[in-house]
Order: structure tokens, then sequence, then C-alpha cells
């Protein structure tokens, strides 16, 4: 036995499960693909005195495509997005990046859900949200309300749920046309925590200039960063050598603040963000000039 | 006394129906209350790969799934891949032949990943074989005779 025991409870609706929260709320966990918090589990790290497995409650589990915005059910698998083919013509970043969430059979058992309320700095769903400007619905035993994902992560590991708040639905909306995306990280074996890593997104309009850009970092703070100046660099400009070159200085030396680790300084962190800020961008304008034509 | 919860599911085609803890994690039932020691457990927090098993057909971390989630479910191990004690699974022939092992300790995660990897990739490149292969660690190869075994599997199983 690893694990401290817990009580164990199985909802099969949200109803059920908001009720439980509301029973119980601070003692309680919510359990879904279970691969950040079953390991803490095994190593007693966390002890919930209640658990609350949210693998049977199938209405989580979905992909909707409406006319301007996709719905992901919070407990749709991290595989399922990687190969869903709605996802891959209307959030084309979220299909680049899934390949690197973890390994194969970690995402064939983890949720969006669940890495987005885990909140760790170094995972990948946590700065897509932001990058893809995603609307997060959290649900209690007394209503809804929604969340922007630019408000949603508040800190290391912290989220604006609160204990009897269930994160139930992700909108994102469809990437307008015109614009190009690329996410690219280093880890030192595939799957495992990236030292550095970055989504792009370049919009233009019809003569080339960027109209809009975003770029965001994982492990570069204390949660998924929003490199905003970096991006109004490119605003109102063609995005050139030049441009994106200073836009990748200013990101990596004046908006990330990497911690550094055993695998990598802090500086050399930053000389990952520069490198990455650059290819990605040159990426993503390539991708949104294809799309001019 | 903890409370105890019925798990009825099939592993290997067999059903199964045990009373357990909810704590008890997938791994340990398999080994502990099956008797299918097959299912390797190394670090127990879902970096190693020994455990991985096949859930409903996909590769999974058995020792980051309690063993009452997988109630109605059905769970391939090791020791469902060869059809008798004379017969090994294409796939396990392929390591034989290749030396894809040395002390073996990793090798039941790894049959478990490259099942599902190879029925939906049944012509990897080298590069893809050693990007499925990342998720499962081997202290003894330097995973070139576990690429070669793979390949050799992808061969013989078309």
């Amino acid at each position: 036995m690893k694990p401290a025991p817990f009580e164990y409870y199985v909802p099969d609706s949200i109803e059920q499960t908001v009720e439980l929260l509301h029973q119980h709320g601070d003692n309680a966990k919510l359990l879904a693909g279970g691969q950040s918090l079953v390991p803490a589990m095994n190593f007693r790290v966390v002890q919930p005195a209640i658990l609350i497995d949210l693998n049977r409650v199938g209405e989580l589990s979905y992909i909707r495509e409406g006319d301007s915005l996709l719905r992901v059910g919070a407990m749709t698998r991290e595989r399922q997005l990687e190969f869903d083919s709605a996802v891959a013509k209307r959030t084309p970043l979220l299909t680049e990046a899934a390949p690197f969430i973890a390994h194969p059979q970690i995402r064939n058992r983890g949720t969006i859900g669940g890495s987005i309320v885990n909140a760790d700095p170094a995972a990948e769903l946590p700065v897509l949200m932001l990058a893809l400007n995603a609307r997060l619905n959290a649900r209690n035993a007394s209503g809804e309300r929604w969340v922007d994902a630019q408000d949603f992560f508040v800190g290391m590991f912290s989220t604006a749920l609160d204990p009897d708040e269930i994160l139930v639905e992700i909108e994102l909306p469809f990437a307008s046309p015109r614009t190009g995306w690329s996410f690219m990280e280093v880890a030192p074996r595939a799957g495992d925590y990236a030292l550095m890593g970055v989504a792009a997104l370049v919009a233009l309009d019809e003569n080339g200039r960027c109209t809009e850009a975003r770029l965001v970092y994982l492990n570069a703070g204390d949660g998924p960063v929003n490199a905003k100046g970096a991006a109004r660099m490119l605003e109102g400009e063609i995005p050139d050598e030049p441009v994106i070159q200073a836009a990748a200085d200013s990101a990596s030396q004046n908006e990330i603040n990497p911690f550094g680790n055993i695998h990598a300084s802090s500086d050399f962190q930053r000389h990952l963000a520069r490198v990455l800020t650059r290819k990605t961008l040159k990426q993503a304008t390539e991708r949104a000039r294809d799309g001019l034509q | 006394m903890m409370q105890r919860y019925p798990v009825s599911l099939t592993v290997n085609g067999v059903s199964y129906q045990r009373e357990v803890e909810a704590r008890l994690l997938l791994s340990d039932f398999l080994r502990h209350e099956l008797g299918l020691t097959g299912t390797h457990v190394g670090c127990e927090h879902g970096v190693c790969g020994a455990c991985t098993i096949m859930f409903d057909g996909q590769s999974m971390r058995s020792c980051l799934i309690f063993a009452v989630q997988a109630d109605g479910h059905e769970i391939t191990t090791v020791e469902g891949l060869a059809e008798s004690t004379d017969q090994l699974h294409p796939l396990q022939h392929a390591f034989w032949e290749a030396h894809g092992l040395q002390c073996g300790y990793c090798t039941p995660g790894i049959l478990m990943t490259m099942i599902p990897f190879l029925q939906e990739n049944p012509d990897p490149t080298e590069d893809e074989i050693r990007h499925a292969l990342s998720g499962n660690l081997c202290r003894c190869t330097g995973y070139q005779h576990i690429v070669d075994a793979v390949k050799l599997a992808a061969q013989k199983m078309k």
C-alpha cells in the first residue's frame, strides 16, 4: 500500500460531484486522470481525506465544434485532443503541442481539465490555454461562472477555483484566418518536463503586418508566463528577422523569470527561451503568410 | 477496518471479482491479488514505465490507477501476450531474437507499450520507435537492441 487511506466516492454526474464538493469542500480532492495526483499520493506528499473520482462522469468527456468555438469537456483525455480532427482544424496549436505532453501512456489517461487545474508551471496545457485565449467554466452546487485563462492561473499549482468548484468545460475560440502558430520545447528526453517551452501565435493583415501576437512560456516563472510586452513589439510591424530578434531578446531578458534547476541554470533557460522564441515566431509568421495566399 | 469496494474486471480474458481497499494500486492488485507478477513495479510514480499495462487496449501506467477504477474494464498484462508457454507472441520472439533485453526488468512494460504502438503504426521509422519508447526506462541495454527488436517485430507482424 502506498497512498494513505481515503474515503472514496464515484459520482456519475456533475450534479452529484458538486453536491459532494459542497459537503466536503477542502477535505476532498477530485481525481481526474491521476497522472500528477496519484504520484503525489504514492509518495504521501498529498493525503486527501476524501477522493472524488471523476472517471465515471461521462458527461465531462467530449469535444464539440460550434460556430466559432470548440467546447471541450474537462475529462477529455489528452490523447483524444491529440488526434481529434476538429481540434486540428480549429486550434492547430493544440494539436502541435499535444505530443509534447508527457508520454503516450500518460496522455492515454491524463485529462485536459486535470492538467489545467493542477497548474504546474512546467506543464503545456496551462500555457496553451493562455495562448488560445480559452475561457474556463467552473461549477459548484449553487451555479456556474466563466473565468478567462489569464485570470485562472494565480500562482504555482494554484488556480482561481474555490474548494467547492469543479472545472467543467474549456471553451476555445477558433484560430482566426491568417494566424500562424508554433509550439517548441527543449527537454532532456522526449516526454520529460521541458527545460523551456514556448507557444507563439502571429496574426497578419493582408499586407503582412502583424495585427496581434502572443508568446507564452512554460517553466519560466510560477505559472504560464504571457510575454505581453514582447508580443506588442511585433504588432504593427512586418515580422522580419530584426523584429523577431528584438522580441526574442526582450521576452527572454525582461519578461520571464526562470528559476533554474539541476538540469539547467536560469541563464541557460533564458538562452533557450531566446532561441525558441526566434524559431517559433519565424515558423508562426511563415504559417500566417501561407494563410495569406 | 478500512472500507472495501467490489471490483469486477477482466484480465487477459479471465474475469475476476475481488474486494479491495480504494487505495490499492492496480499494479499491486495485479501482482498481489491475482499473482500476475509479470507486471513489474519500478518507480511507482509514473516515470519508469515498468508497470505499463493495457487498459481497454491502451497502454497506461498501472501504478497511477487504483484497482477500484478498473471495475468493468479490460486489462491486458504481459502474461496475456503469448498463446502458450512454448509459443511466444511475435513481439516477444523478436525481443528474444534481437537480444532486446538484458536483465528484463523493463521488458514487460516495453512490450505493453509497443503492442498498441505497432497496431497504430505497423511500419514505424527508427525515430518513431525511439519516440514511442521514451516513456520506458531501460538501465542495461542502451536501447539499441530494443529498437532493433521492435523493427524486427514490425516486419514479422506485417
